[in-house]
């Protein structure tokens, strides 16, 4: 396979960081080329300069084995370079005919021929067989066929080198299934594809090669066959990651959370949770699993008190709290990490140490006599919480806003677990958190049940429901499907039973052979 | 990361500054279109808002309702609540004050002024804290409410002066607040009354409610990201209602002043919008108690020295409004002055 592009020592210092330090890159023809590393480690740096939107400070560029000066997007245009960004860079109201054409000469008198464009579009859909309908308008797209159309944009524009800035992060699971396939059928025609990602999954189900950034610096390229997720792991974290949280056997006690045929409504009156009975005991951590929009996350905001319930009474360690304010089932020993940590779990615009108390700030020794901040006590509080869960950078009085996920996930994490609340409920505790970070947070979940806590972990992630689980329950529509103990569940069982599927017929597949 | 905080605190401070020196710019343009010298008359400005001591003082004098009702703007902002019923709450406030004044004339003192005070406060307070309840318990937003309350209170005021309690003069007024109920005049003949220690006071005391104290975090966790606020465990719909109320009791305040120092009897629409300018006060101090402060004195200084430009130039007063207008344009357009400053510091 030959090269198609270069690009070598490549060294961009912005004002305070240098985001790509001397990083050598190549990408060969045909091949789908991961570019990994964790937030900030200087990817969408390397991939701008490429298209011509930053300028390197030292390195040169060579495509196609001719040294190239990309100093603006139109000359990567020109190169046959096409990058679909992480926003899109769609006008809504147009169609998506309109909208790949745009810029094109495709006119008729003064305006856009749009018979043509319709007639364009379509027949490069159907020769890189990526389904759109070309008179559909933007806004009216899902996220997934938006990126479709990015993509197709760049390819009308003649792109056979394709860059796809983290095009995973705003998909569900089935759009990224659909993207992997058109990635893979872009590849078979002759597409040089740079796929960027934190994902260390996705890296190894999609790409040929993959190539590690770790603060700026090149770490290695490596061809994905002789590479694994440990090992990827390491090279963009820098040190030994353990995957399987390790864990000594739960050692339940009593039902800490009771539900008793809990019902809610969603904000439209819709009934989102359908008589859900469940307990969690002390000492053991109960996963949810199912796929999101199934009632997992108006069942959590009902039992913390932030939505009224419809039916049904919640119980914490015997103490019916149904409806409760969220202050007085806080105090009544309740840590809730919520699914969405920019509406919900942080103020951004405070300061690390001010949203280290939220939920807090009314207690002691925060106040004095009730009415004053004790500004030092809130300080040593920050200090002490930031030290213990590895906050970085270790800046007590910075925003929140602008530390990096995994970071904002660890204020959140910190303030709600050294509380040792009796129940602790974790909703996706580490979406968009780089890997570093997740084995932090496994970690510090696992301690708290083994201090005794219960634990109610929801999660879209089904490896972290495997490895983290004691029990394991379904919720499907609304309901429990069924509740197991991590033993008898296989990752193929639960996809079964969150698809909708009951556990008899699961159980007779088995014995027919199909299962498994 | 430090200096980025620092740049952060710097851009707060040459937003305003920024937009001060672009509408005085402007204005130099129209002076010279009208003939003049800029650099003359805007040393006469100068000269007759802050050259001495007598004319320092008739600027604060003008500066003080404008600090309360900038106070006012801001306090409930940090709540992430638009009070545009400044206006309205300084009537009742106003009202409210002058009523203890004229009524209670028996009393000494020491009970009478503060007892008026309070009665300002408490008559703003409730006037403001209307809108936070049907804002907080029936979603119905602030900003229609309080326009309507503006109204009502306007026409209740009038009534009040002109009817139950009319003076009895010619003059749409009350009686005269008593001795007793009147603030004191610090610099004769200059009307600067002791209203503005009070000022500077309700400054502080806004300060250090709402960033040394609980309540003060509360505030502001509802203003920033009331869900999140929620999740904290802070009562949304109180701390609306209390944001409304203590911002309702600062405008109630500006009415008291004035009607305790400056005129010492309740006039029917005295104020001439003092509310409404309580909005670009607090826009152009960016909601901060002592930019507050600043952009009062300022808004008070370009008043006073409108006068004698007009006088002493063919410059016309209303030039002043002019420039107001400007920089509460120019700031308005901060976040475009922000985008250029960010810019060049990526270049
Ligand atoms: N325009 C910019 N100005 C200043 N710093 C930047 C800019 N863009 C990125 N950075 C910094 O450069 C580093 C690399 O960023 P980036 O390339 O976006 O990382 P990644 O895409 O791997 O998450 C980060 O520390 C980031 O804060
Ligand atoms: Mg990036």
């Amino acid at each position: 396979m030959d090269t198609v592009l270069e690009m070598r020592s490549i060294t961009k210092q912005f004002p305070r960081v240098l985001a790509n330090d001397q990083v050598d890159f190549d990408l060969r023809h045909g091949e789908i080329h991961a570019l990994v590393g964790e937030n900030g480690s200087g990817k969408s740096t390397l991939m701008n300069i490429l298209y011509g939107l930053y300028q390197s400070d030292g390195g040169e560029i060579i495509v196609r084995g001719q040294k190239v000066d990309i100093n603006e997007p139109r000359v990567a245009i020109d190169l046959k370079i096409g990058m679909v960004f992480q926003h899109f860079m769609l006008v809504e109201p147009l169609t998506v005919a309109e909208n790949i054409v745009l810029g094109s000469e495709l006119r008729k008198g003064p305006f856009l021929d749009t018979k043509r464009a319709i007639q364009e579009v379509e027949e490069l859909s159907q020769k890189y067989g990526l389904r759109i309908d070309p008179k559909a308008k933007i806004a009216d797209l899902s996220v997934g066929l938006q990126q479709r159309v990015e993509i197709l944009k760049a390819l009308y524009r003649g792109a056979e080198i394709l860059i796809l800035d983290e095009p995973t992060a705003v998909l569900t699971p089935q759009e990224v299934e659909d993207l992997f396939k058109v990635l893979r059928a872009l590849r078979a025609q002759g597409t040089s594809i740079v796929f960027i990602t934190h994902k260390i999954k996705e890296v190894l189900s999609l790409s040929d090669r993959v190539s590690v950034l770790r603060r700026g610096k090149k770490i290695g390229t490596k061809a994905t066959s002789e590479t694994n997720e440990q090992d990827l792991a390491e090279m963009m974290v820098g040190r030994v990651v353990l995957f399987n949280v390790e864990k000594k056997p739960a050692e339940p006690g009593e039902d800490v959370l009771y539900l008793d045929r809990l019902s809610v409504k969603d904000q439209f009156g819709q009934v989102k949770v359908k008589e859900v009975e469940l307990g969690v005991r002390s000492g053991e951590v109960l996963g949810i699993a199912g796929v999101e929009g199934n009632g997992q996350s108006e069942l959590v905001e009902a039992i913390a008190g932030l939505r009224k319930t419809a039916g049904g009474r919640v119980f914490l360690n015997g103490q019916d709290i149904t409806d409760w304010s969220p202050l007085k089932i806080k105090e009544a020993g309740f840590g809730y990490v919520p699914e969405d940590r920019h509406r919900r779990g942080l103020v951004l615009d405070y300061s690390v140490a001010d949203n280290l108390i939220l939920g807090f700030h009314g207690k002691k020794p925060h106040v004095r006599g009730g009415v004053w901040r004790d500004d030092k006590a809130i300080e040593e509080n920050a200090e002490k919480l930031i030290e213990e869960y590895d906050i970085r950078p270790p800046v007590a009085s910075q925003p929140a806003r602008s530390l990096s996920g995994g970071n904002q996930q660890k204020i959140v994490v910190g303030r709600e677990f050294t509380q040792d609340p009796s129940l602790l409920i974790c909703a996706q505790p580490t979406r968009g958190v780089d890997v570093g970070a997740i084995e932090f947070i496994h970690k510090q979940v696992i301690a708290q049940r083994d201090r005794g806590a219960a634990v109610l972990l929801v999660s879209a992630e089904l490896d972290e429901i495997l490895s983290l689980s004691d029990r394991i329950a379904v919720m499907y529509n609304g309901q429990i499907v069924s509740v197991m103990s991590r033993e008898e569940v296989t990752e193929h069982k639960l996809g079964f039973l969150m698809l909708g599927g009951r556990l008899e017929d699961y159980r007779a597949g088995e014995v027919n052979g199909h299962a498994e | 990361m430090q200096s980025r905080l620092k740049t952060i605190r710097w851009q707060g401070i040459a937003t305003p500054l920024v937009a001060v020196f672009l509408a005085l710019l402007v204005g130099a343009g129209f002076i010279l279109f009208v003939g003049e010298n800029p650099l003359t008359a805007y040393r006469i400005l100068f000269m007759e808002s802050l050259g001495s001591v007598r004319n320092i003082a008739t600027t604060l004098q003008r500066a003080t309702p404008l600090m309360f009702t900038g106070l006012a703007v801001a306090f409930a902002y940090r709540a992430g609540l638009f009070n545009i019923g400044a206006e309205g709450q300084l009537y009742m406030g106003a009202f409210a004050a002058a009523w203890v004044g004229f009524t209670f004339t028996a009393l000494p003192r020491l009970i009478h002024l503060p007892l008026a005070i309070l009665a300002g406060m408490i008559g703003g307070a409730l006037w403001g804290a209307i809108p936070g309840f049907l804002k907080a318990k029936l979603g119905i937003h602030e900003v229609i409410n309080t326009i309507m309350l503006n109204f009502i209170a306007l026409y209740l005021t009038d009534w009040l002066a002109t009817g139950p309690f009319h003076g009895g003069s010619w003059v749409p007024e009350t009686a005269r607040v008593s001795a007793s109920a009147a603030l004191a005049r610090l610099y004769p003949p200059t009307r600067l009354s002791s209203g503005i220690y009070l000022a500077l006071l309700a400054a502080l005391i806004a300060y250090l409610i709402l960033w040394k104290t609980k309540q003060g975090y509360e505030l502001r966790a509802v203003g920033l990201n009331p869900q999140a606020a929620e999740y904290g465990g802070i009562n949304v719909a109180k701390n609306t209602i209390i944001a409304m109320a203590i911002s309702g009791a600062l405008a109630g305040l500006a009415g008291t002043e004035q009607i305790l120092g400056l005129h010492q009897r309740f006039i029917v629409r005295f104020s001439a919008d003092l509310g409404f300018m309580g909005v670009a006060v607090a826009l152009l101090g960016k909601n901060h108690p002592v930019g507050v402060l600043l952009a009062a004195i300022l808004f008070g200084a370009l008043q006073t020295g409108s006068a004698a430009m007009d006088r002493l130039t063919s410059v016309p007063r209303e030039l002043i409004t002019i420039i107001q207008a400007l920089i509460i344009f120019f700031v308005a357009a901060d976040y475009l002055i922000r985008r250029i400053l960010r810019m060049k510091e990526e270049a």
